[in-house]
This record gives C-alpha cells, sequence and structure tokens, in this order.
C-alpha cells in the first residue's frame, strides 16, 4: 500500500500544526463560530447533537494494521472505546473535545493518517473498489489512481472554497462495487485498442434530496489527460454550480440545468486549454505509486486447497461464511474475504476497541498486513490463502465478526440517524437492529439472497436510502418518527433510484411492512431470482396493493 | 481598508467610484462592470489607471476583450465560503491579464495562501491585522501537492528533482 514519503509527512504535520493554531484561536475567542466552521469541516471535524465528531480518512479505505490498531487507540482514549465505519470508507469518532482534536490528528499523523476533506465544501476523501488489486475482473489497481487524485485534490488552493461537496470514486470493472454513477465524478478505469490506460469519467451522479444518476461525459481521457479532466470539470463547475440554494449546489444540478451537452462543451473547451500544461502526469509519478500497490509476495499455491474443502464439508457453518462472504481472487489459492461489520442487532458499522486491536492482529498474520473499508460499513481482507481460512473463521467468530450475512437483508447500511446527528428526522440504527432481529434466522436470510437494505434518517440520504434494493427513509409527521419505503434503487452497475411506494409507516409498523414486502418477493419469485429483479419483472403494483390494501378496497 | 499588496500592507492609491459618483479628472479608479460598460470611451479617454470590480456572478470572460486598457480587476468574495473568484484569478492570468488582481470583500487571512497560489497579489484586509498575521498563514506549507498559478513546485517535481540527483550519485 501507499507508503508516505518526506513530503506527504510533512505536509500532514504541517496541516496539524495549521490546525492547532486555528483551534487556539477559535478558543480564545479570536476567531468566530461562523469563521471557523469551514475550517473545521475541511478537516473532519462536525458538530453533531451531543459533541464533536471527527471523521478521520481512510483514503480509498485502504490501511493497514498499524494503522488499525492507532485507530483501536483513539477510540479509547478521545472517544468512548469505539469507532464507526461510514460509506465514504473512512471512520468517525463521535465524542472527541476540541481542546484535544489537534493532538488526536498529531496521533494520527504519526501513522500517517489525517481527517483532511473528509467534509466541507470540497473535494472529498477518494474512494474505491475495495477488492482493487485482489479480484480478477479489474483492469488496473483502482488505488493508483484514486491516490493520484488524492494528491492533486489535497488542499486544492482553487477548489477549497466550492458550492457544495464533491466527491471522486474510482474503479476498474464492469462490476462496480463503489458506487460509481452516484457520485459527483465517477472514474472507471479502461483500457483501449492499443492497450493504453483511460478513464470513463461520470459526471453529476449523487444521492440527497434529488438523486441521479451521473452521465458518462468523456469516453476515455488518456491516463496523462486525467489531472487536467478533473481540474476542467472542476473549474466549470466553481464558476458556474449554483450558490444560491445549497439544495441545489452539487454539480449534477449543474448538469441537469445546463444540460449534458452544453456543459460538456464546456469541460471540452476548458480541457483544451489546459491539456497540455503542466498538469500532465509524468510516468515516473505513475510508476512510482503503482510501485506501492504491487502484489504482495504471494506463494505459488493450487487453486483447490484439499484441506479447505473438507474443512467446508464438516463445517456448514463455516462452508456459509465462505459462501456468504469470501470471494474468488485472481491468484490461485487466495480468497478476498469479506468481515461484516453488521452482527446480529448491534450498530452497523460500529467496531470495538478491542476488535480493531484484534483485527490488526489478524490482518498482520492472515492479509499481509492490509485492510480495506467498503462503502457499505464492512472491512474486508483482500489476500488471505484458503488453507486458512478456517482459523481465520474461528477467530473472527471469537469477536464477534464472523457474520455471513454480507450482501444479506442484515448487511444494512444505515447513517447514524437521530441518536447522533443533528440533522435527522428519524433514527436509523435502532431501526436496523430491529429489522436484524427479525431477520436473524441465516438460512431465511440465505434464502432471500442479494437484498440490499439501506437507511436514512433524513433526506440527506447519507444511508443511501435511494439506491437500496429496499431503501427506507426516516420522516418526521407531527413529531413522531416515520418511515417513507422506496423500492427498486441499486447502486451497482444496474444503477437506480429507487420508487417511493406510498405513504410513510409509523416506526412501529415499518418492520412488518418491509416484511411484507418481503413476504411478497418470496411468493413472486423465479428460480434464483434477486428481489431487485422479481421487482423489476413485476413493477409496483403488486407491492402497493400487499401494502396498502385499504386503498384498494376504497377504490373498488 | 488596508490594502495587503504582495505580502506588505501599503497605501492603497485606488479611487473605489460609485456607479453615480463624478468621475474625477484624473488618478486611478475602479468602477463595477456595468460603469465600465457604460462610460468606456471616457474611462480609457481621461488620465489615469483604470479597475473593474466583478461580483462573484461576472466571470472575467466578460472584459477578456478590454484587458488591456485595465490595470486592476477586483474580484470579490460575497462570503468566504464563495469560492468562485479563485477559478476568475486563474482565468485572468491565463486571459494573459499582467496587472493587479485583488481580492475584496469577505478577505481572511485562512485563505491567503489558496488566494496567493490562485494568482491574487493584492488583498483588502481587515483593520487591525498585523502583516506578520498574514505572512505566517502562507509559509505552513513547505510544499504544495498541485501545480497552481504561483511558482511554487509541487511534490511531484521535488519527487523527480531527488530522483534526478540520487541518479546522478
Amino acid at each position: 500500500m501507499y507508503r508516505y514519503d518526506e513530503f506527504d509527512r510533512s505536509f500532514v504535520n504541517e496541516r496539524v500544526a495549521e490546525f492547532r493554531g486555528q483551534v487556539a484561536r477559535r478558543m480564545s475567542g479570536e476567531m468566530s463560530e461562523e469563521e471557523f466552521r469551514p475550517l473545521r469541516l475541511m478537516n473532519g471535524l462536525y458538530l453533531q447533537l451531543h459533541a464533536y465528531m471527527l471523521r478521520v480518512a481512510i483514503p480509498y479505505g485502504t490501511f493497514s494494521s498499524v494503522q488499525m490498531r492507532k485507530l483501536a487507540h483513539i477510540a479509547r482514549t478521545y472517544d468512548r472505546g469505539y469507532g464507526h465505519f461510514t460509506t465514504r470508507q473512512n471512520i468517525q469518532f463521535n465524542w472527541p473535545k476540541l481542546e484535544q482534536v489537534p493532538v488526536l490528528l498529531a496521533e494520527l499523523a504519526d501513522v500517517e493518517m489525517h481527517a483532511i476533506q473528509t467534509s466541507g465544501n470540497c473535494i472529498r476523501n477518494v474512494t474505491a473498489d475495495p477488492y482493487a488489486g485482489a479480484v480478477a475482473d479489474e483492469v488496473d489497481d483502482s488505488r493508483i489512481w484514486a491516490e493520484i487524485v488524492r494528491q492533486w485534490s489535497t488542499l486544492h488552493p482553487e477548489f477549497t472554497y466550492l458550492g457544495r461537496k464533491f466527491k471522486i470514486a474510482v474503479s476498474a470493472s464492469d462490476f462496480d462495487r463503489a458506487v460509481i454513477r452516484f457520485h459527483d465524478i465517477g472514474l472507471i478505469i479502461k483500457r483501449n485498442e492499443a492497450g493504453e490506460i483511460g478513464f470513463q469519467v461520470w459526471v453529476g451522479g449523487g444521492l440527497g434530496r434529488t438523486p441521479m444518476i451521473a452521465k458518462v461525459f468523456n469516453e476515455f481521457v488518456p491516463q496523462e489527460d486525467l489531472l487536467s479532466y478533473l481540474e476542467a470539470v472542476l473549474r466549470v463547475y466553481n464558476m458556474y454550480g449554483r450558490r444560491d440554494n445549497k439544495y441545489k449546489a452539487r454539480i449534477k444540478i449543474l448538469v441537469h440545468e445546463t444540460g449534458l451537452e452544453e456543459l460538456r462543451a464546456q469541460v471540452d473547451a476548458e480541457w483544451q486549454e489546459i491539456r497540455n500544461s503542466s498538469l500532465k502526469v509524468p510516468d515516473y509519478e505513475i510508476e512510482r505509486i503503482r510501485s506501492y500497490f504491487a502484489p504482495p509476495p504471494f506463494e505459488k499455491l493450487d487453486a483447490v486447497d484439499r484441506g479447505f474443502e473438507i474443512k467446508k464439508f464438516e463445517n456448514p457453518e463455516f462452508a456459509r461464511w465462505v459462501n456468504g462472504n469470501v470471494v474468488a481472487h485472481r491468484q490461485p489459492g487466495y480468497k478476498i474475504v469479506n468481515i461484516s461489520l453488521k452482527p446480529e442487532g448491534l450498530p452497523p458499522g460500529d467496531v470495538t476497541a478491542d476488535q480493531m486491536e484484534e483485527l490488526a492482529d489478524l490482518a498482520e498474520t492472515y492479509s499481509f498486513d492490509e485492510i480495506r473499508a467498503t462503502h457499505e460499513q464492512n472491512l474486508v481482507f483482500a489476500h488471505v490463502k484458503q488453507s486458512e481460512l478456517f482459523e481465520l473463521w474461528q477467530e473472527l467468530g471469537e469477536i464477534g465478526l464472523a457474520m455471513p450475512n454480507i450482501g444479506k437483508v442484515t448487511d444494512m447500511i444505515a447513517c447514524p440517524g437521530l441518536d447522533y446527528c443533528a440533522l435527522a428526522n428519524a433514527r436509523a440504527i435502532p431501526l436496523a437492529q430491529r429489522i436484524s432481529r427479525r431477520y436473524a434466522d441465516l438460512d431465511k436470510q440465505f434464502d432471500l439472497g442479494e437484498l440490499k437494505l439501506k437507511i436514512s434518517g433524513c433526506i440527506n440520504a447519507c444511508g443511501h436510502h435511494h439506491v437500496g434494493h429496499i431503501g427506507l427513509l426516516g420522516v418526521d409527521r407531527r413529531g413522531e418518527e416515520y418511515y417513507q419505503i422506496t423500492l427498486g434503487g441499486s447502486g451497482a452497475e444496474d444503477a437506480a433510484i429507487g420508487s417511493i411506494i406510498g405513504p410513510a409507516f409509523s416506526s412501529a409498523d415499518v418492520v412488518d411492512a418491509i416484511e411484507s414486502v418481503i413476504s411478497l418477493y418470496v411468493e413472486l419469485r423465479d428460480d434464483n431470482e434477486r428481489f431487485l429483479d422479481t421487482y423489476r419483472r413485476v413493477g409496483t403494483a403488486p407491492f402497493k396493493s400487499r401494502l396498502y390494501p385499504e386503498k384498494l378496497d376504497a377504490a373498488a | 481598508m488596508p490594502l495587503l499588496k504582495d505580502g506588505k500592507l501599503v497605501d492603497d492609491g485606488w479611487l473605489q467610484l460609485d456607479d453615480d459618483a463624478v468621475l474625477p479628472e484624473a488618478g486611478a479608479v475602479v468602477v463595477s462592470l456595468a460603469r465600465w460598460q457604460q462610460d468606456r470611451d471616457h474611462l480609457i479617454a481621461r488620465t489615469g489607471p483604470v479597475g473593474v470590480r466583478l461580483t462573484a456572478d461576472q466571470t472575467p470572460g466578460l472584459i477578456r476583450a478590454d484587458l488591456d486598457e485595465l490595470a486592476l480587476v477586483a474580484l470579490e468574495f460575497p462570503a468566504f465560503t464563495n469560492g468562485r473568484a479563485y477559478s476568475y484569478a486563474r482565468l485572468l492570468h491565463r486571459y494573459g491579464f499582467a496587472g493587479e488582481i485583488r481580492a475584496v470583500g469577505n478577505v481572511l487571512r485562512d485563505q491567503y495562501w489558496n488566494m496567493q497560489r490562485c494568482g491574487f497579489n493584492a488583498l483588502e484586509i481587515e483593520a487591525g491585522e498585523t502583516e506578520a498575521d498574514w505572512v505566517a498563514t502562507v509559509t505552513h506549507y513547505s510544499a504544495p501537492y498541485q501545480v497552481a498559478h504561483d511558482p511554487a513546485l509541487p511534490v511531484m517535481s521535488l519527487r523527480e528533482r531527488r530522483m534526478a540527483a540520487a541518479a546522478q550519485g
């Protein structure tokens, strides 16, 4: 993985020093909260319902055991003994004190970590495919390009006070594991007929109040032109994006209001002006960064391991975990292991300090000292020998992290909701816990197959409800928590925005309503058909009549 | 309002002229875009340099053809969080404008480095702040990560130099 050189190291230390000065000016009253707010946000520090929250960057979700141990230390020292992995492949700490934050950041800098641009109206921490460097279907390692984008975007002088946040994700496969189509810019690495690397550039996706699927702006931007193209998009957005209404300030609205063809022409015109400038990414820098992501020293192994096959045969629980959480690796004899952070009845994405330390040890032992965070609030060990999967599974079980529910109904995304967030209308975590208990039966979950359920506590959609196969949105109805159900969304390569199925359900009724939806799917599905595919085949009508029978009666 | 030019507090020799104010015969004046468009010939014919002040909604493309006639362009920050003018400053340089690019409005020292890197060379600042307060904010970082307008070598180029030096032994 990427390691800091002297330049990265001094930059991060300098950022800590700058922020320490800003905090001191705020605490002495020299700086107003109004002036401080954007400065603290672009260094990851939010003020929530009960306390400050610090969002620590994990660039493209890749981190090491040493870094994980530091996160455990921070959870214990500055928080209440846990951390929360987010949909941005980051981790949040919910209880730091303002005066402690500079020291906390200095501790992070010791292990090459920071909180730069994890919030604020700037280019956010870049995300990527969590299976990068391990999966067979990728064109190139997306982390190389995410790192190049990270460096270019870090404290970019021109794009630090944008109209709104700006999110960039990188993927390299036909399978979208990075929600590319719902980012301000999504990059899909492609190879042209000459074998050269370039980027299919998607612009203007986003969730929030006005969900939109990104549009292809350019089919193939050659690799050396990546930064000039990004800079052209950002410059056009910075100059023409709306600033009169924060809910209409994302680039998706600019694309929508200007029109795809017109905005693309503006970007192209700007790009031609700067394409042949010092923004060209030199080969030596690409190769330097590529060298950090060289494959780890894999052993030469057979694709089939007899011991592994026997263990699966002997132990159905292990077999179920393998079936649910383990996917193919491109190196024979290795597997990619997903570690679910959705144990039954616990807050999605939360990990205790003790678990972090155990996970750090396990990554060291089993996965070349490397961990990935996913946008679905889980972790990945990207390079595990299949002959060692049984031991890893047992050890994960000892710390309560062997839940085999990846991609199943209880593998929910949930935003922090009203338990933490000042914006929320309703709680998300307790609802996730109730659904998790309702569907605790693993046989039932496996029978239902892939079912992506996502919960947002408000219309800002941090819980990605628009792209849930089933989405739940918390709304406030005369001071009561209600939940609106959307069906048919997808954040993957078959991107779609879910449709609202009807009036919202009370907190007391919503879990039953979800069960009705799922039961109807079971009645209607063809063999092995996913929930999403059944929904797409039959449409909303059957679900509406199942959920709102009284309306049918009224119509009859 | 104090003026910080090229890192030094200096006297501002420019008169900010309201749209309905009488144009003085001589001396340096800054006018709005509307007044410039209305009185262009008159402003050019008189003695003394002219500057134009653009709001955050007015792109420098609107005065591109006039830049040879102008000695100053003032770019407004209606709020320090409205960063459009950073891009406007970059564009003015690309259009070949060599005069003063002045940041006006809600201009705060925590954004000074960004402004300097985008090519602002003068800033109207709050009374009471010292030159040292401002200069301190642009010396936090030894090198930036990306190219901008300023001559600072980005980290990428510094790496290349170091590698070249290492290769020569």
